[in-house]
């Protein structure tokens, strides 16, 4: 096995991942579905739950979910003051996936955002993943 | 009426990930990554009140910003509610006594001022 540090930041980064993608595609299949839907949802219940049952927003619906389980085994082992600023690269890969998959402009005061959020994340990943003692397992 | 509700969603995001950070901490770090064992660790941390309280306090947090969104532009929406990443690692600090370095603080405040310039 290797060593216990190398492997603590390994599956962090790995469940990192899985947090942020499941939750900027899970709401993209979300804004997707409900546009498709060509009417804004109105105050009835059976109209949401006959939302839910459409392809694209039960599929959002279920990244959400993953992005929860995700985020849960990750606060396991994690500091929450770690966890929040990294995962929040998603932002950013929002405003570059507006850019090239769905060609969006995007301004320079954007890019601007785009790298300061990757070099404060870059900055946050160099700290102590955790520093509180542990739980019983 | 704007502030109530980015006040409502900063207090109830940082309360859900507050409940779930404490409990997860106490359930202790999930080693088992086989789906079986994943599975039951996760199904464990749910049965527990506060992260059902987490959860519930996530769809409040969920709404209100629906709201939000109904009254204001995204362009205010999502800066105003960026706040969430300071108020958080200062309750992390605070309640969850993590220790917070300078450097961490600096990334933190960095990644807020970046996701103010994308959405402003």
């Amino acid at each position: 096995m290797s060593s216990p540090i190398g492997n603590l930041r390994l599956k962090t980064w790995v469940v990192a991942v899985v947090v942020v993608l499941a939750n900027v595609v899970g709401n993209s299949c979300l804004s997707w579905g409900l546009k498709q839907r060509g009417r804004a949802l109105g105050g009835a219940p059976l109209e949401y739950v006959a939302a839910v049952f459409t392809p694209w927003v039960a599929l959002g619906i279920a990244l959400l979910i993953v992005w929860l389980l995700a985020r849960m085994t990750l606060l396991s082992w994690a500091d929450l003051s770690f966890v929040v600023p990294v995962t929040a690269v998603g932002y950013a890969l929002a405003a570059v996936a507006g850019r090239f998959l769905l060609g969006e402009q995007v301004s320079p005061q954007r890019w601007e955002g785009v790298l300061l959020i990757a070099a404060g994340t870059a900055l946050v990943g160099t700290t102590a993943i955790r520093t509180t003692a542990g739980g019983e397992s | 009426m704007k502030w109530l509700f980015v006040a409502v969603i900063v207090a109830a995001t940082t309360g859900s990930d507050t409940l779930l950070t404490r409990r997860m901490k106490r359930h202790g770090e999930i080693r088992d990554f086989r789906p079986g064992a994943l599975g039951r660790a996760l199904r464990a941390a749910a049965r527990a009140w506060q992260v059902a309280a987490a959860i519930f306090l996530l769809a409040v947090s969920f709404f209100a910003f629906m709201a939000l969104l109904s009254i204001a532009d995204m362009s205010f929406a999502v800066p105003a509610t960026a706040a969430t990443l300071v108020v958080e690692t200062l309750v992390a600090r605070q309640i969850l006594r993590e220790r917070v370095g300078a450097k961490r603080w600096l990334g933190t405040a960095l990644v807020t001022a970046g996701i103010v310039l994308i959405a402003l």
